[in-house]
């Protein structure tokens, strides 16, 4: 087990390099001076350029700079916001934990309730005569898929906020300050339900269909009559058997598709002006604030190989039949 | 032979698939006993409902379209086919077990094969002394290293072996009956022997009914003491096996019995039986086998389906099986000798 | 927004020719495709006759009223410039359905090239395509495009091209597979031994057979593209010379207490196209793969 969670190691180190090199170049050929890119539209003093200048070294050859970036980058320097006036870093992880809490509850709220549905999809599709509670869950899940996240924000912003009026749809707090403790924290809470919800459809919808696609295909399995034969309750057929084996393909559809939310994350935090990361990154494009966008693609790209790599190890962990590395 | 003394008395069974007026009768009227301690075998080519009467006895089907339409299951004089659910799930693993074709598809694949083998005494509430009696049973089963062997997975073991775990965990809960559906048809031929083989020291020590069904002539002659031979749903033939290997009545047994090769077995006196098996639902009228039979009769064998018959300790379908030229239906003793 | 479906569905088994018997009556049975397909050809109707579908002008609102809700001289209603909005859906779908098309027709291309190459050669040509491959795949395709058309400049072209080359890496791997198994077949080494060349071999034997899923990939692929050309033009980053159903809904977002009319109908424009083409992508794996219905 531990050579395997070593080989993926290896194997995922060449992806994390190849993802820093990419942002490296994006920063390289983009066109135009590389100095203005690195510091945007902003008016900076002359001097400062010139001695942006000779740090970057844009003197030296292509290698040496990506050398020179990648060190940078090892040291947490992801270079300077104009438009924010602060050292990306420190603007990113102000930001991260907002949008920490917005995508950690939507990938549980979906995982959770993906995996239920598609249970439940799956279990009547095996029974004559419930047939219906199958196709009325498949049929939604296929209209949820194809809906844009940002534009089922705005419909939920529509109906909840403006219609009925039972949920805010800005920020993550009230203006005007939090209430005191506990009551402060229900009240954020109503912030959270509306953007994590509108993040959850789609992927959502994708767990309920996996969910569903393997507890079929394990429910029709030869060792599930096996274990009838012995005597076995519904509930260790269905949990201790069934579900577990289809537990790989559905984990690793979970794993491999973090990317998703983290992307969606972005349009979501745009329409309720949620302030994470994917805010930033929206007023980071309309400011043309350079080096926060290219952190950003630079964190996002790396935090999905680290999921995927965590995700690997989890499948091998719960399925002992896979050898190859 | 009084009933007190029958493990499984089937009687009239009839299993469909699907319901109404679509519905597939697959098994038609089945009646077939087991005593403690005697191994009765099931024999028939696939499509002959064989394995779906297996199937049956539990009331535990592949698929949720087929049931059982009509008939009685008695084990130990209780119906098994009327039971409710909670009381058929304590029958199930306790007073009867059953034994798969193919090993590696009927484990599960990310478990332990002690803890499988431990489900049925779990699932019945018998949790003291777990451990000992997984270990027991896998030495009754020959497994060297049990303690190793109980802790490894289906797709570290050999296919042997797999089907000895099925078969521990199937008399786990010591039950009297073993349904053993063609447990040795997926194996390699020398592994086959050393199962049944096994199989067959079980039925001595532990007293059990073994239900055989399998495809396979030669293992019944191997291994049972009586034999039921099946033909599109219907029991054909029933005997005990040295009378019936020495003397089969029905036409089709006999065809079974010539295509079975031997070391006299020559090419030019290779033998099959004419025609293939009607696709069910589409039988013929009257016998079923009576358009691949040498002996039909026009007018006898093709109105009125034949009842089964008892003559001494046997009996069989054929309605012509008292006349002098169905003792050799397909006329291969001549053939043999000339 | 990787597309995840590459997951969820096994691809049509490798041979299976889609000029089957049976294909078009398997692919029309249930009445869901029908309706995709019948949205589809209304779409692309309206996208080449848009003239025809509506009298309005996309781009200027004239002396129309502003924020106007629907009425019988403005069908779905204007948005903050006075723009009819059904014209603007009518004539948004041209962008979508142009870099849908377009952008998974050059991701099917590389891909089937690259896979092809990889799968029938193998060595380490294979291993490096595929590593190249599982890179691209690897990188969000929302987020990187959004950084590259940000850096870059935004056209329609550019962003045909980004959303191509980050969608051709699935294509190459199942065409990859599914090319490597047949390599390897008897057939194969017939032609071989009748004297074909590598490339012929490709062409003419091996990539039929690969069609089937390479079709299916290919549909889905085109809702996918949709999804990213309007996510993009929500950011910002779309065509401004362009009508775009994302870049209405940007507009909708400051006016949604006053005119929900500009949120509802291009996201509903959106959500039914993406839909169809998932059906129409679905219906046809299930028509290429034949397999009972559970």
């Amino acid at each position: 087990m531990s050579s395997f969670i070593l080989r993926r190691l290896l194997h995922a180190i060449p992806l994390l390099l190849a993802v820093v090199v990419l942002n490296f170049l994006l920063i390289a050929f983009t066109p135009g001076d590389p100095i203005t890119l690195l510091v945007g539209d902003f008016p900076a003093p002359p001097e400062y350029l010139d001695q942006m200048r000779r740090e970057f070294g844009l003197d030296q050859p292509v290698w040496v700079q990506l050398l020179r970036y990648l060190a940078k980058v090892a040291q947490g320097d992801f270079g300077y916001s104009f438009a924010n006036q602060q050292p990306v870093a420190t603007l990113i992880l102000e930001r991260l934990g907002a949008t920490l809490e917005l995508t950690l509850t939507a990938l549980a709220f979906a995982s959770v309730m993906g995996i239920v549905f598609g249970v439940v999809a799956a279990r009547a599709a095996s029974r004559p005569g419930r047939g219906l509670v199958d196709s009325a869950i498949q049929g939604t899940s296929s209209a949820g898929y194809a809906i844009p996240d940002f534009w089922l924000g705005q419909l939920l912003i529509l109906v909840f906020a403006i219609w009925l009026g039972w949920l805010p749809s800005q920020g993550n707090n009230p203006v005007r300050g939090t209430l005191p403790g506990f009551d402060g924290f229900v009240q954020h809470l109503s912030y959270l339900v509306l953007p994590a919800l509108a993040l959850s459809l789609r992927y959502l919808t994708l767990i309920t269909r996996i969910t569903r696609a393997a507890m079929l295909e394990v429910m029709n399995a030869d060792f599930i009559l096996a274990s009838r034969s012995r005597g076995a309750s519904e509930w260790t057929v269905l949990v201790v058997h069934a579900l577990r084996n289809a537990a790989a393909p559905v984990l690793t559809v979970i794993g491999y598709n973090v990317g998703f939310v983290l992307a969606g994350s972005a349009l979501i935090e745009a329409v309720f002006a949620w302030p994470g990361i994917g805010r930033l990154l929206y007023e980071s494009i309309s400011k043309r604030d350079y080096p926060v966008m290219l952190a950003i693609l630079l964190m996002v790209s790396v935090t999905v190989v680290i999921a995927n790599l965590v995700t690997d190890i989890v499948h091998r962990w719960i399925d002992p039949r896979i050898e190859r590395a | 032979m009084s009933d007190s003394e029958l493990l499984l008395d089937v009687r009239g069974l009839s299993v469909d698939i699907g319901q109404g007026a679509a519905a597939l009768r697959v098994v038609n009227d089945l009646s077939v006993t087991v005593r403690r301690g005697e191994a009765v075998g099931l024999v028939g080519e696939s499509g002959s409902g064989k394995s779906m009467t297996a199937f049956a006895l539990m009331n535990l089907f592949p698929s949720p379209l087929a049931r059982v339409a009509a008939g009685q299951v008695l084990l130990e004089g209780r119906d098994l086919a009327r039971l409710p659910p909670a009381e058929l799930r304590a029958v199930r693993g306790a007073r009867v077990g059953m034994v798969f074709q193919d090993p590696t598809s009927y484990l599960d694949p990310l478990m332990p094969v002690g803890r499988q083998i431990a489900e049925p005494l779990r699932a019945h509430g018998r949790t003291d002394g777990l451990e000992a009696r997984v270990l027991e049973l896998l030495d009754m089963m020959e497994l060297p290293h049990a303690a190793r062997v109980a802790r490894q997975y289906p797709h570290e073991l050999s296919g042997g072996m797999r089907q000895r775990i099925l078969i521990a965990s199937a008399l786990a809960m010591r039950p009297a009956l073993l349904i053993a559906d063609e447990p040795t048809t997926a194996l390699d031929v020398t592994v086959q022997a050393e199962i049944l083989k096994l199989l067959m020291r079980l039925r001595k020590e532990l007293d059990l009914g073994i239900l055989l069904i399998t495809h396979d002539l030669a293992v019944v002659a191997e291994t049972c003491q009586r034999v039921n031979v099946m033909y599109a749903g219907q029991v054909v033939e029933a005997n005990e096996v040295g009378s019936l290997f020495a003397a089969p009545r029905h036409p089709y047994t006999q065809g079974l019995l010539a295509s079975i090769l031997s070391p006299q077995s020559r090419a030019h006196s290779l033998f099959s039986i004419p025609g293939s098996v009607p696709i069910a639902g589409h039988w013929p009228a009257g016998c079923r086998f009576h358009p691949r039979c040498p002996i039909a009769l026009a007018g006898l064998c093709d109105s009125g389906m034949p009842t089964l018959r008892t003559r001494g300790a046997g009996a069989d379908r054929c309605l012509r099986s008292d006349e002098a030229l169905a003792a050799d239906a397909w006329q291969r003793n001549e053939a043999a000798a000339s | 927004m990787s597309d995840p479906t590459q997951l969820t569905m096994t691809p049509p088994a490798v041979g299976t020719p889609f000029q089957k018997a049976g294909f078009r009556r398997r692919l029309l049975r249930r009445p869901t495709t029908l309706l995709a397909l019948a949205f589809l050809a209304l779409l692309f109707g309206l996208a080449v006759f848009a003239p025809l579908a509506t009298g309005h002008d996309p781009l200027g609102g004239g002396d129309s009223a502003l924020l106007e809700p629907l009425s019988p001289g403005h069908w779905l209603g204007t948005d903050d410039l006075g723009r009819d909005i059904w014209a603007r859906v009518v004539y948004g779908s041209r962008i979508s359905l142009t870099v849908g098309v377009l952008s998974a027709l050059i991701a099917v291309v590389v891909g089937v090239v690259v896979g092809a190459l990889a799968g029938y050669f193998g060595g380490w040509l294979d291993t490096l395509l595929m590593r190249i491959a599982e890179f691209f795949q690897t990188l969000p395709r929302f987020v990187v495009a959004l950084i590259v058309i940000a850096l870059f400049g935004t056209s329609v072209l550019k962003m045909i091209v980004v959303i191509a080359a980050l969608s051709w890496p699935q294509l190459a791997r199942v065409v990859r597979a599914s090319v490597a198994a047949l390599a390897q077949s008897q057939f194969v080494d017939a032609a071989r031994v009748a004297g074909m060349g590598h490339g012929a071999i490709i062409v003419r034997e091996i990539l039929p057979n690969v069609a089937a899923p390479i079709i299916v990939l290919g549909s889905l692929d085109i809702a996918m593209a949709i999804l990213i050309e309007a996510s993009l033009s929500f950011f910002g980053l779309g065509d401004p010379n362009h009508v775009s159903w994302g870049a209405m809904l940007n507009d909708a977002q400051q006016y949604l207490r006053s005119a929900w009319w500009m949120s509802a109908f291009p996201g509903l424009a959106i959500a039914l196209t993406v839909l169809s083409f998932n059906v129409f992508g679905d219906a046809l794996n299930d028509a290429l793969n034949p397999r009972g219905p559970k």
